[in-house]
Protein backbone atom coordinates (compact mmCIF):
# COMPACT_ATOMS: atom_id res chain seq x y z
CA UNK A 1 0.00 0.00 0.00
CA UNK A 2 1.30 3.76 -0.67
CA UNK A 3 0.44 6.41 2.27
CA UNK A 4 1.29 9.64 1.78
CA UNK A 5 2.26 11.37 4.84
CA UNK A 6 2.29 14.94 5.81
CA UNK A 7 4.50 17.05 8.04
CA UNK A 8 2.11 20.25 9.39
CA UNK A 9 3.51 23.47 9.31
CA UNK A 10 4.63 25.29 12.41
CA UNK A 11 5.23 28.86 13.28
CA UNK A 12 9.23 28.64 11.88
CA UNK A 13 8.50 27.00 9.01
CA UNK A 14 5.61 29.74 8.16
CA UNK A 15 8.13 32.10 8.80
CA UNK A 16 11.00 30.74 6.08
CA UNK A 17 13.06 29.34 8.71
CA UNK A 18 15.07 26.58 7.60
CA UNK A 19 15.60 23.64 9.68
CA UNK A 20 18.87 23.40 11.86
CA UNK A 21 21.84 22.04 9.81
CA UNK A 22 21.87 19.17 12.71
CA UNK A 23 18.07 18.00 11.69
CA UNK A 24 18.70 18.45 8.18
CA UNK A 25 21.82 16.44 8.25
CA UNK A 26 19.59 13.77 10.61
CA UNK A 27 16.20 14.23 8.34
CA UNK A 28 18.63 13.22 5.13
CA UNK A 29 20.30 10.05 6.85
CA UNK A 30 16.61 9.20 8.08
CA UNK A 31 15.49 9.78 4.32
CA UNK A 32 18.36 7.57 2.95
CA UNK A 33 17.24 4.91 5.71
CA UNK A 34 13.67 5.08 4.16
CA UNK A 35 15.37 4.56 0.50
CA UNK A 36 17.74 1.60 1.37
CA UNK A 37 14.57 -0.26 2.68
CA UNK A 38 12.82 0.73 -0.27
CA UNK A 39 10.14 2.43 1.20
CA UNK A 40 10.51 6.46 -0.12
CA UNK A 41 8.94 6.62 -3.23
CA UNK A 42 8.78 10.52 -2.82
CA UNK A 43 9.29 13.54 -0.80
CA UNK A 44 9.45 17.37 -0.88
CA UNK A 45 9.16 20.17 1.80
CA UNK A 46 6.91 22.91 0.96
CA UNK A 47 7.37 27.10 0.57
CA UNK A 48 5.85 28.78 3.75
CA UNK A 49 2.10 29.95 3.12
CA UNK A 50 3.30 33.35 1.89
CA UNK A 51 4.16 32.16 -1.36
CA UNK A 52 0.84 29.96 -1.92
CA UNK A 53 -2.20 30.76 -3.32
CA UNK A 54 -5.46 29.06 -2.75
CA UNK A 55 -8.34 29.48 -5.47
CA UNK A 56 -12.24 29.12 -3.87
CA UNK A 57 -14.76 28.16 -5.55
CA UNK A 58 -18.18 28.79 -5.52
CA UNK A 59 -20.67 27.74 -8.54
CA UNK A 60 -19.54 29.27 -11.59
CA UNK A 61 -17.50 31.72 -9.46
CA UNK A 62 -13.15 31.06 -8.74
CA UNK A 63 -11.83 33.49 -6.27
CA UNK A 64 -7.49 33.14 -5.98
CA UNK A 65 -6.61 33.93 -2.46
CA UNK A 66 -2.99 34.92 -1.71
CA UNK A 67 -0.94 33.51 1.40
CA UNK A 68 0.25 33.40 4.05
CA UNK A 69 -2.75 31.79 5.58
CA UNK A 70 -3.47 31.70 9.11
CA UNK A 71 -4.33 28.57 10.31
CA UNK A 72 -0.83 27.41 10.77
CA UNK A 73 -1.42 23.89 12.31
CA UNK A 74 -3.85 22.47 9.55
CA UNK A 75 -1.34 23.76 7.02
CA UNK A 76 1.27 21.57 5.36
CA UNK A 77 5.19 21.99 5.56
CA UNK A 78 6.33 19.01 3.97
CA UNK A 79 5.52 15.39 2.42
CA UNK A 80 6.51 12.09 1.96
CA UNK A 81 5.28 9.01 -0.54
CA UNK A 82 5.67 6.02 1.13
CA UNK A 83 5.23 2.17 0.24
CA UNK A 84 4.79 0.15 3.23
CA UNK A 85 3.28 -3.61 3.79
CA UNK A 86 0.42 -1.72 6.81
CA UNK A 87 -0.31 1.14 8.33
CA UNK A 88 1.35 -0.35 11.36
CA UNK A 89 4.42 -0.29 9.22
CA UNK A 90 4.15 3.20 7.98
CA UNK A 91 4.08 4.64 11.93
CA UNK A 92 7.00 2.31 13.06
CA UNK A 93 8.91 4.24 10.55
CA UNK A 94 7.18 7.68 11.19
CA UNK A 95 8.72 7.20 15.12
CA UNK A 96 11.59 6.90 14.02
CA UNK A 97 11.68 10.25 12.18
CA UNK A 98 14.21 13.04 13.64
CA UNK A 99 11.74 15.41 14.19
CA UNK A 100 13.08 17.52 17.31
CA UNK A 101 10.22 19.92 18.06
CA UNK A 102 6.40 19.30 19.14
CA UNK A 103 5.16 18.74 15.90
CA UNK A 104 2.32 16.36 14.74
CA UNK A 105 2.43 14.45 11.49
CA UNK A 106 -0.28 12.40 9.67
CA UNK A 107 -0.44 9.75 7.80
CA UNK A 108 -3.64 8.67 5.04
CA UNK A 109 -3.56 5.42 2.77
CA UNK A 110 -3.27 6.76 -0.69
CA UNK A 111 -6.63 5.13 -2.74
CA UNK A 112 -5.56 2.25 -5.00
CA UNK A 113 -6.99 0.17 -7.67
CA UNK A 114 -8.41 -2.10 -5.14
CA UNK A 115 -10.66 0.60 -3.93
CA UNK A 116 -12.50 1.81 -6.90
CA UNK A 117 -13.31 -1.87 -7.40
CA UNK A 118 -15.79 -2.68 -4.81
CA UNK B 1 -1.77 -0.28 23.30
CA UNK B 2 -4.44 -3.22 23.01
CA UNK B 3 -2.71 -6.67 22.80
CA UNK B 4 -3.73 -6.75 19.50
CA UNK B 5 -2.16 -3.39 18.38
CA UNK B 6 1.30 -4.42 19.96
CA UNK B 7 1.20 -7.84 18.46
CA UNK B 8 0.84 -5.49 15.07
CA UNK B 9 3.37 -3.30 15.98
CA UNK B 10 5.77 -6.29 16.94
CA UNK B 11 4.82 -7.43 13.14
CA UNK B 12 5.80 -4.14 11.85
CA UNK B 13 8.60 -3.84 13.35
CA UNK B 14 9.58 -7.23 12.52
CA UNK B 15 9.36 -6.67 8.77
CA UNK B 16 11.59 -3.56 8.98
CA UNK B 17 14.08 -5.05 11.33
CA UNK B 18 14.46 -9.20 10.75
CA UNK B 19 16.07 -9.14 6.94
CA UNK B 20 19.28 -7.30 8.85
CA UNK B 21 19.36 -9.04 12.14
CA UNK B 22 19.25 -12.46 9.86
CA UNK B 23 21.59 -11.06 7.73
CA UNK B 24 24.18 -9.96 10.68
CA UNK B 25 23.51 -13.32 12.53
CA UNK B 26 24.29 -15.00 9.40
CA UNK B 27 27.45 -13.78 9.14
CA UNK B 28 28.21 -14.64 12.51
CA UNK B 29 27.02 -18.37 12.57
CA UNK B 30 27.16 -19.29 8.89
CA UNK B 31 24.42 -20.90 8.72
CA UNK B 32 21.13 -19.14 7.47
CA UNK B 33 18.59 -21.48 9.06
CA UNK B 34 19.87 -21.35 12.73
CA UNK B 35 20.41 -17.15 12.22
CA UNK B 36 16.20 -17.31 11.21
CA UNK B 37 15.72 -19.39 14.29
CA UNK B 38 18.20 -16.95 16.34
CA UNK B 39 15.93 -14.51 15.19
CA UNK B 40 12.79 -16.09 15.46
CA UNK B 41 13.65 -16.57 19.36
CA UNK B 42 14.58 -12.54 19.67
CA UNK B 43 11.35 -11.74 18.34
CA UNK B 44 9.14 -14.66 20.75
CA UNK B 45 10.98 -12.87 23.26
CA UNK B 46 9.88 -9.23 22.25
CA UNK B 47 6.10 -10.69 21.43
CA UNK B 48 6.56 -11.97 25.71
CA UNK B 49 7.99 -8.91 26.84
CA UNK B 50 6.24 -6.45 25.09
CA UNK B 51 2.66 -6.64 25.74
CA UNK B 52 3.60 -6.06 29.54
CA UNK B 53 6.59 -3.73 29.11
CA UNK B 54 5.51 -2.06 26.04
CA UNK B 55 7.08 -1.72 22.46
CA UNK B 56 10.33 -0.06 23.51
CA UNK B 57 11.62 3.11 22.03
CA UNK B 58 14.20 1.19 19.45
CA UNK B 59 12.37 -1.72 18.74
CA UNK B 60 14.81 -2.41 16.19
CA UNK B 61 17.91 -2.02 18.77
CA UNK B 62 16.48 -4.01 20.97
CA UNK B 63 15.94 -6.91 18.80
CA UNK B 64 19.50 -6.54 17.48
CA UNK B 65 20.65 -7.17 21.17
CA UNK B 66 18.50 -10.12 22.03
CA UNK B 67 18.63 -11.65 18.75
CA UNK B 68 23.29 -10.71 19.55
CA UNK B 69 22.95 -12.91 22.80
CA UNK B 70 21.09 -15.41 21.64
CA UNK B 71 23.73 -16.01 18.80
CA UNK B 72 26.63 -15.86 21.92
CA UNK B 73 24.88 -18.50 23.44
CA UNK B 74 24.24 -20.89 20.67
CA UNK B 75 28.32 -19.70 19.76
CA UNK B 76 29.32 -20.91 23.47
CA UNK B 77 27.55 -24.20 23.79
CA UNK B 78 28.59 -25.31 20.52
CA UNK B 79 32.34 -24.44 20.94
CA UNK B 80 31.79 -26.64 24.51
CA UNK B 81 30.37 -29.44 22.64
CA UNK B 82 33.12 -29.36 19.53
CA UNK B 83 35.67 -28.93 22.39
CA UNK B 84 34.70 -32.66 23.45
CA UNK B 85 36.56 -33.56 20.23
CA UNK B 86 40.25 -32.61 21.05
CA UNK B 87 41.02 -31.88 17.47
CA UNK B 88 38.83 -29.20 17.51
CA UNK B 89 39.30 -27.81 20.75
CA UNK B 90 42.16 -25.92 19.82
CA UNK B 91 40.47 -23.78 17.28
CA UNK B 92 37.00 -23.77 19.07
CA UNK B 93 38.72 -21.77 21.84
CA UNK B 94 40.06 -19.10 19.38
CA UNK B 95 36.84 -19.20 18.01
CA UNK B 96 35.32 -18.52 21.28
CA UNK B 97 37.65 -15.44 22.33
CA UNK B 98 37.27 -13.52 18.84
CA UNK B 99 32.69 -13.59 19.83
CA UNK B 100 33.22 -10.09 21.21
CA UNK B 101 34.42 -9.17 17.56
CA UNK B 102 31.15 -10.96 16.11
CA UNK B 103 29.12 -9.29 18.29
CA UNK B 104 30.60 -5.94 17.49
CA UNK B 105 30.41 -6.72 13.92
CA UNK B 106 26.86 -7.02 13.16
CA UNK B 107 26.56 -3.82 13.52
CA UNK B 108 29.21 -3.20 10.43
CA UNK B 109 28.56 -3.67 7.22
CA UNK B 110 24.79 -4.17 7.52
CA UNK B 111 24.30 -3.68 3.70
CA UNK B 112 27.32 -6.57 2.61
CA UNK B 113 25.18 -8.70 4.71
CA UNK B 114 22.06 -8.08 3.15
CA UNK B 115 23.79 -8.16 0.26
CA UNK B 116 24.96 -11.64 0.81
CA UNK B 117 21.30 -12.59 2.29
CA UNK B 118 20.15 -11.85 -1.18
CA UNK B 119 22.77 -14.07 -2.98
CA UNK B 120 22.34 -16.75 -1.02
CA UNK B 121 18.99 -16.92 -0.74
CA UNK B 122 18.52 -16.87 -4.61
CA UNK B 123 21.59 -19.30 -4.72
CA UNK B 124 21.16 -21.53 -7.96
CA UNK B 125 21.52 -25.28 -5.78
CA UNK B 126 18.37 -24.25 -4.73
CA UNK B 127 15.17 -24.90 -6.80
CA UNK B 128 12.90 -21.88 -7.77
CA UNK B 129 10.58 -21.95 -5.88
CA UNK B 130 12.57 -22.43 -2.93
CA UNK B 131 14.32 -19.49 -3.79
CA UNK B 132 11.47 -17.26 -4.47
CA UNK B 133 9.94 -18.53 -0.89
CA UNK B 134 13.00 -17.93 1.08
CA UNK B 135 13.47 -14.42 -0.52
CA UNK B 136 10.30 -13.66 0.48
CA UNK B 137 10.57 -14.89 3.92
CA UNK B 138 13.92 -13.56 4.75
CA UNK B 139 14.07 -10.65 2.91
CA UNK B 140 10.91 -9.17 1.98
CA UNK B 141 9.79 -10.60 5.96
CA UNK B 142 6.33 -12.27 5.04
CA UNK B 143 5.49 -15.05 7.16
CA UNK B 144 5.26 -18.39 5.58
CA UNK B 145 1.01 -18.26 5.98
CA UNK B 146 1.22 -14.95 3.66
CA UNK B 147 3.26 -16.84 0.66
CA UNK B 148 0.97 -19.30 0.71
CA UNK B 149 -1.91 -17.00 0.26
CA UNK B 150 0.18 -15.16 -2.42
CA UNK B 151 0.93 -18.19 -4.09
CA UNK B 152 -2.17 -20.30 -4.19
CA UNK B 153 -0.35 -23.11 -2.44
CA UNK B 154 -1.13 -25.10 0.97
CA UNK B 155 1.07 -23.56 3.82
CA UNK B 156 2.55 -26.88 4.64
CA UNK B 157 3.93 -26.84 1.11
CA UNK B 158 5.81 -23.62 1.62
CA UNK B 159 6.93 -24.80 4.73
CA UNK B 160 8.83 -27.41 3.08
CA UNK B 161 10.00 -25.61 0.38
CA UNK B 162 11.39 -22.97 2.67
CA UNK B 163 13.00 -26.01 5.24
CA UNK B 164 14.53 -27.89 2.37
CA UNK B 165 15.88 -24.64 0.96
CA UNK B 166 17.98 -24.04 3.99
CA UNK B 167 18.64 -27.72 4.45
CA UNK B 168 20.14 -27.89 0.91
CA UNK B 169 22.03 -24.64 1.99
CA UNK B 170 23.27 -26.22 4.93
CA UNK B 171 24.47 -29.60 3.53
CA UNK B 172 26.41 -28.19 0.23
CA UNK B 173 28.52 -25.81 2.73
CA UNK B 174 26.83 -23.15 0.06
CA UNK B 175 29.49 -20.01 1.29
CA UNK B 176 27.71 -16.74 3.12
CA UNK B 177 29.10 -14.46 0.90
CA UNK B 178 28.86 -12.09 -2.28
CA UNK B 179 30.57 -13.79 -5.10
CA UNK B 180 33.29 -12.23 -7.28
CA UNK B 181 34.55 -12.57 -10.79
CA UNK B 182 32.84 -14.48 -13.26
CA UNK B 183 30.43 -15.84 -10.96
CA UNK B 184 28.87 -12.73 -10.11
CA UNK B 185 27.09 -12.02 -13.21
CA UNK B 186 25.66 -15.69 -13.69
CA UNK B 187 24.55 -15.21 -9.66
CA UNK B 188 23.14 -11.81 -10.21
CA UNK B 189 20.91 -12.75 -13.29
CA UNK B 190 19.70 -15.32 -10.19
CA UNK B 191 18.77 -12.58 -8.23
CA UNK B 192 17.18 -10.71 -10.66
CA UNK B 193 15.08 -13.87 -11.99
CA UNK B 194 13.71 -14.33 -8.89
CA UNK B 195 12.85 -11.47 -8.61
CA UNK B 196 11.17 -10.65 -11.53
CA UNK B 197 9.18 -13.75 -11.27
CA UNK B 198 7.86 -12.67 -8.04
CA UNK B 199 7.00 -9.57 -10.00
CA UNK B 200 4.77 -11.40 -12.59
CA UNK B 201 3.11 -13.52 -10.57
CA UNK B 202 1.52 -10.64 -8.93
CA UNK B 203 1.13 -8.82 -12.01
CA UNK B 204 -1.24 -12.29 -13.28
CA UNK B 205 -3.06 -11.33 -9.91
CA UNK B 206 -6.72 -10.86 -11.18
CA UNK B 207 -9.53 -9.47 -9.79
CA UNK B 208 -11.25 -10.70 -6.30
CA UNK B 209 -8.07 -12.67 -5.75
CA UNK B 210 -6.57 -12.54 -2.13
CA UNK B 211 -5.21 -9.02 -2.06
CA UNK B 212 -1.59 -10.57 -1.15
CA UNK B 213 -1.48 -11.69 -4.70
CA UNK B 214 -1.18 -8.29 -6.34
CA UNK B 215 0.67 -6.98 -3.36
CA UNK B 216 3.14 -9.43 -4.31
CA UNK B 217 4.24 -7.09 -7.27
CA UNK B 218 4.96 -4.29 -4.29
CA UNK B 219 6.99 -6.65 -2.86
CA UNK B 220 9.14 -7.35 -5.65
CA UNK B 221 9.04 -3.51 -6.82
CA UNK B 222 10.62 -2.99 -3.03
CA UNK B 223 13.19 -6.00 -2.92
CA UNK B 224 14.31 -4.18 -6.43
CA UNK B 225 15.03 -1.02 -4.79
CA UNK B 226 16.83 -2.07 -1.96
CA UNK B 227 19.11 -4.21 -4.60
CA UNK B 228 19.61 -1.80 -6.31
CA UNK B 229 20.76 0.53 -2.69
CA UNK B 230 22.58 -2.44 -2.45
CA UNK B 231 24.53 -3.14 -5.76
CA UNK B 232 24.21 0.57 -7.20
CA UNK B 233 26.99 -0.41 -9.84
CA UNK B 234 25.10 -3.17 -11.83
CA UNK B 235 22.95 -1.89 -14.55
CA UNK B 236 21.24 -4.88 -15.06
CA UNK B 237 19.65 -4.22 -11.43
CA UNK B 238 18.57 -0.40 -11.97
CA UNK B 239 16.63 -2.44 -15.37
CA UNK B 240 14.75 -4.26 -13.64
CA UNK B 241 13.64 -1.69 -11.32
CA UNK B 242 12.58 0.64 -14.16
CA UNK B 243 11.39 -2.23 -15.88
CA UNK B 244 9.00 -3.02 -12.57
CA UNK B 245 8.26 0.46 -12.20
CA UNK B 246 6.94 1.64 -15.43
CA UNK B 247 5.22 -1.96 -16.02
CA UNK B 248 3.49 -1.67 -11.87
CA UNK B 249 2.23 2.16 -13.15
CA UNK B 250 -0.15 0.58 -15.69
CA UNK B 251 -1.73 -1.70 -12.78
CA UNK B 252 -4.66 0.50 -12.97
CA UNK B 253 -5.12 0.97 -16.56
CA UNK B 254 -4.77 -2.34 -17.66
CA UNK B 255 -8.24 -3.84 -16.91
CA UNK B 256 -11.67 -3.25 -17.35
CA UNK B 257 -14.31 -2.75 -14.90
CA UNK B 258 -15.43 -6.68 -15.52
CA UNK B 259 -11.97 -7.64 -15.06
CA UNK B 260 -11.03 -7.92 -18.81
CA UNK B 261 -7.56 -6.99 -19.83
CA UNK B 262 -7.13 -4.00 -22.03
CA UNK B 263 -4.50 -3.88 -24.60
CA UNK B 264 -1.30 -1.46 -23.78
CA UNK B 265 -1.99 0.67 -26.99
CA UNK B 266 -5.81 0.92 -25.72
CA UNK B 267 -5.14 1.78 -21.97
CA UNK B 268 -6.14 4.95 -21.07
CA UNK B 269 -3.10 6.92 -20.12
CA UNK B 270 -4.39 8.96 -17.81
CA UNK B 271 -4.62 6.02 -15.38
CA UNK B 272 -0.57 5.29 -15.89
CA UNK B 273 0.88 6.16 -12.60
CA UNK B 274 2.87 8.93 -13.16
CA UNK B 275 4.94 8.46 -10.02
CA UNK B 276 5.90 5.15 -10.72
CA UNK B 277 6.63 6.20 -14.65
CA UNK B 278 8.96 9.01 -13.35
CA UNK B 279 10.55 6.42 -11.36
CA UNK B 280 11.16 3.97 -13.71
CA UNK B 281 13.15 6.38 -16.03
CA UNK B 282 15.15 8.15 -13.35
CA UNK B 283 16.55 4.17 -12.81
CA UNK B 284 17.08 3.43 -16.49
CA UNK B 285 18.63 7.02 -16.64
CA UNK B 286 20.69 5.18 -13.49
CA UNK B 287 21.40 2.10 -15.63
CA UNK B 288 22.09 4.04 -18.51
CA UNK B 289 25.11 6.37 -16.79
CA UNK B 290 26.50 3.24 -15.95
CA UNK B 291 28.17 2.89 -19.11
CA UNK B 292 27.56 2.04 -23.02
CA UNK B 293 27.82 -1.94 -21.63
CA UNK B 294 24.39 -1.60 -20.01
CA UNK B 295 22.50 -3.42 -22.65
CA UNK B 296 21.45 -6.38 -20.68
CA UNK B 297 18.39 -7.87 -21.14
CA UNK B 298 16.22 -6.13 -18.36
CA UNK B 299 17.65 -2.81 -19.49
CA UNK B 300 16.40 -3.42 -23.06
CA UNK B 301 13.07 -4.46 -21.88
CA UNK B 302 12.70 -1.25 -19.35
CA UNK B 303 13.66 0.96 -22.80
CA UNK B 304 10.88 -0.45 -24.40
CA UNK B 305 8.83 -0.34 -21.32
CA UNK B 306 9.79 3.09 -21.39
CA UNK B 307 9.34 4.04 -25.02
CA UNK B 308 5.76 3.46 -23.94
CA UNK B 309 5.46 5.41 -21.00
CA UNK B 310 6.90 8.29 -22.90
CA UNK B 311 4.24 8.64 -25.32
CA UNK B 312 1.44 10.59 -24.45
CA UNK B 313 -0.79 8.72 -27.18
CA UNK B 314 -0.54 5.47 -28.63
CA UNK B 315 -0.05 7.27 -32.07
CA UNK B 316 3.41 9.21 -30.68
CA UNK B 317 4.96 5.88 -29.80
CA UNK B 318 8.39 5.77 -31.46
CA UNK B 319 8.08 2.20 -32.80
CA UNK B 320 11.13 2.50 -35.20
CA UNK B 321 13.03 2.81 -32.01
CA UNK B 322 11.11 -0.32 -30.35
CA UNK B 323 12.38 -2.19 -33.69
CA UNK B 324 15.81 -1.82 -32.82
CA UNK B 325 15.50 -2.34 -28.97
CA UNK B 326 13.55 -5.81 -30.10
CA UNK B 327 16.89 -6.42 -32.47
CA UNK B 328 18.95 -6.18 -29.71
CA UNK B 329 17.24 -8.28 -27.39
CA UNK B 330 16.82 -10.85 -30.09
CA UNK B 331 20.28 -10.80 -29.87
CA UNK B 332 21.13 -11.08 -26.60
CA UNK B 333 18.32 -13.23 -25.47
CA UNK B 334 17.26 -14.80 -28.70
CA UNK B 335 13.54 -16.18 -28.65
CA UNK B 336 10.52 -16.55 -31.05
CA UNK B 337 8.57 -14.30 -28.56
CA UNK B 338 10.90 -11.21 -28.84
CA UNK B 339 10.58 -11.99 -32.74
CA UNK B 340 7.14 -11.87 -32.48
CA UNK B 341 6.83 -8.39 -30.75
CA UNK B 342 9.44 -7.09 -33.07
CA UNK B 343 7.19 -8.14 -35.80
CA UNK B 344 4.32 -6.25 -34.33
CA UNK B 345 6.58 -2.99 -33.37
CA UNK B 346 7.78 -3.37 -37.37
CA UNK B 347 4.26 -3.81 -38.71
CA UNK B 348 3.43 -0.20 -36.25
CA UNK B 349 6.39 1.35 -37.36
CA UNK B 350 6.87 0.79 -41.49
CA UNK B 351 2.73 -0.54 -42.14
CA UNK B 352 1.03 -3.77 -41.74
CA UNK B 353 2.77 -5.28 -44.81
CA UNK B 354 6.00 -5.35 -43.37
CA UNK B 355 4.79 -6.44 -40.76
CA UNK B 356 3.03 -9.53 -42.37
CA UNK B 357 6.30 -10.52 -43.76
CA UNK B 358 8.45 -10.39 -40.81
CA UNK B 359 5.29 -13.06 -39.06
CA UNK B 360 5.34 -14.94 -41.99
CA UNK B 361 9.12 -15.51 -41.58
CA UNK B 362 8.29 -16.64 -38.17
CA UNK B 363 5.59 -18.95 -39.31
CA UNK B 364 8.07 -20.62 -41.83
CA UNK B 365 10.50 -21.16 -38.98
CA UNK B 366 7.88 -23.17 -37.19
CA UNK B 367 8.60 -22.21 -33.44
CA UNK B 368 5.48 -20.76 -32.77
CA UNK B 369 3.34 -23.17 -34.08
CA UNK B 370 1.29 -23.99 -31.26
CA UNK B 371 1.30 -19.90 -29.21
CA UNK B 372 -2.12 -18.30 -29.89
CA UNK B 373 -0.31 -15.13 -30.48
CA UNK B 374 0.97 -15.99 -33.46
CA UNK B 375 -2.25 -16.38 -35.51
CA UNK B 376 -4.01 -13.56 -33.19
CA UNK B 377 -1.11 -11.06 -34.61
CA UNK B 378 -1.15 -12.66 -38.09
CA UNK B 379 -5.10 -11.82 -37.94
CA UNK B 380 -4.76 -8.92 -37.35
CA UNK B 381 -1.95 -7.66 -39.97
CA UNK B 382 -4.47 -9.24 -42.69
CA UNK B 383 -7.50 -7.37 -41.38
CA UNK B 384 -5.56 -4.16 -41.69
CA UNK B 385 -4.93 -5.12 -44.99
CA UNK B 386 -8.19 -6.30 -45.77
CA UNK B 387 -8.05 -9.32 -46.43
CA UNK B 388 -10.80 -10.02 -44.03
CA UNK B 389 -11.64 -13.95 -44.74
CA UNK B 390 -8.01 -14.78 -43.66
CA UNK B 391 -8.00 -12.78 -41.15
CA UNK B 392 -11.41 -14.43 -39.59
CA UNK B 393 -9.31 -17.73 -40.22
CA UNK B 394 -6.54 -16.78 -38.31
CA UNK B 395 -8.60 -15.32 -34.86
CA UNK B 396 -10.86 -18.61 -35.43
CA UNK B 397 -7.24 -20.41 -34.83
CA UNK B 398 -5.89 -18.43 -32.13
CA UNK B 399 -9.03 -18.47 -30.53
CA UNK B 400 -8.61 -22.83 -30.91
CA UNK B 401 -5.20 -22.45 -29.34
CA UNK B 402 -5.41 -19.78 -26.31
CA UNK B 403 -6.11 -22.13 -22.26
CA UNK B 404 -7.43 -18.74 -21.31
CA UNK B 405 -11.42 -18.26 -21.74
CA UNK B 406 -11.31 -14.84 -21.28
CA UNK B 407 -8.80 -14.71 -24.44
CA UNK B 408 -10.75 -17.08 -26.35
CA UNK B 409 -13.78 -14.77 -26.05
CA UNK B 410 -12.05 -12.11 -26.95
CA UNK B 411 -10.59 -13.40 -30.17
CA UNK B 412 -13.87 -15.05 -31.21
CA UNK B 413 -15.09 -11.87 -31.25
CA UNK B 414 -12.59 -10.65 -33.05
CA UNK B 415 -12.79 -13.33 -35.92
CA UNK B 416 -16.84 -12.12 -35.65
CA UNK B 417 -16.00 -8.91 -36.26
CA UNK B 418 -14.20 -9.41 -39.56
CA UNK B 419 -17.37 -11.13 -40.90
CA UNK B 420 -19.40 -7.86 -39.99
CA UNK B 421 -16.76 -5.75 -41.70
CA UNK B 422 -16.73 -7.55 -44.92
CA UNK B 423 -20.87 -7.10 -45.15
CA UNK B 424 -21.45 -3.66 -44.06
CA UNK B 425 -24.98 -2.99 -42.53
CA UNK B 426 -27.39 -0.19 -43.01
CA UNK B 427 -25.91 1.72 -39.87
CA UNK B 428 -22.43 2.23 -42.01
Amino acid sequence: MRVMVMVKANKESEAGVMPSPKLLAEMGKFNQELIQAGVMLAGDGLHPSSKGKRVKFSGQQRTVIDGPFSETKELVGGYWMWQVRSMEEAVEWLKRAPFDRETEVEIRPVFEAADFAR
Amino acid sequence: MTSTDTQRAIDAVWRIESPRIIAGLARMVRDVGIAEDLAQDALVAALEQWPQSGVPDNPGAWLMAAAKHRAIDHFRRNARLERKHEELGREMEEKEMAVPDFAAALDDNVGDDLLRLVFISCHPVLPSEGRVALTLRLLGGLTTEEIARAFLVPEPTVAQRIVRAKRTLAEKHVPFEVPRGEELAARLSSVLAVIYLIFNEGYAATAGDDWLRPALCEDALRLGRILAELAPQEPEVHGLVALMEIQASRARARVDESGAPILLLEQNRAGWDQLLIRRGLAALAQARSLGPVAQGSYVLQAEIAACHARARTAEETDWPRIVTLYEALSQIAPSPVIDLNRAVAVSMAFGPAAGLEAVDALTAEGALENYHLLPSVRGDLLKKLGRLEEARAEFERAAALTRNARERQLLLGRAGACVADATPSDSE
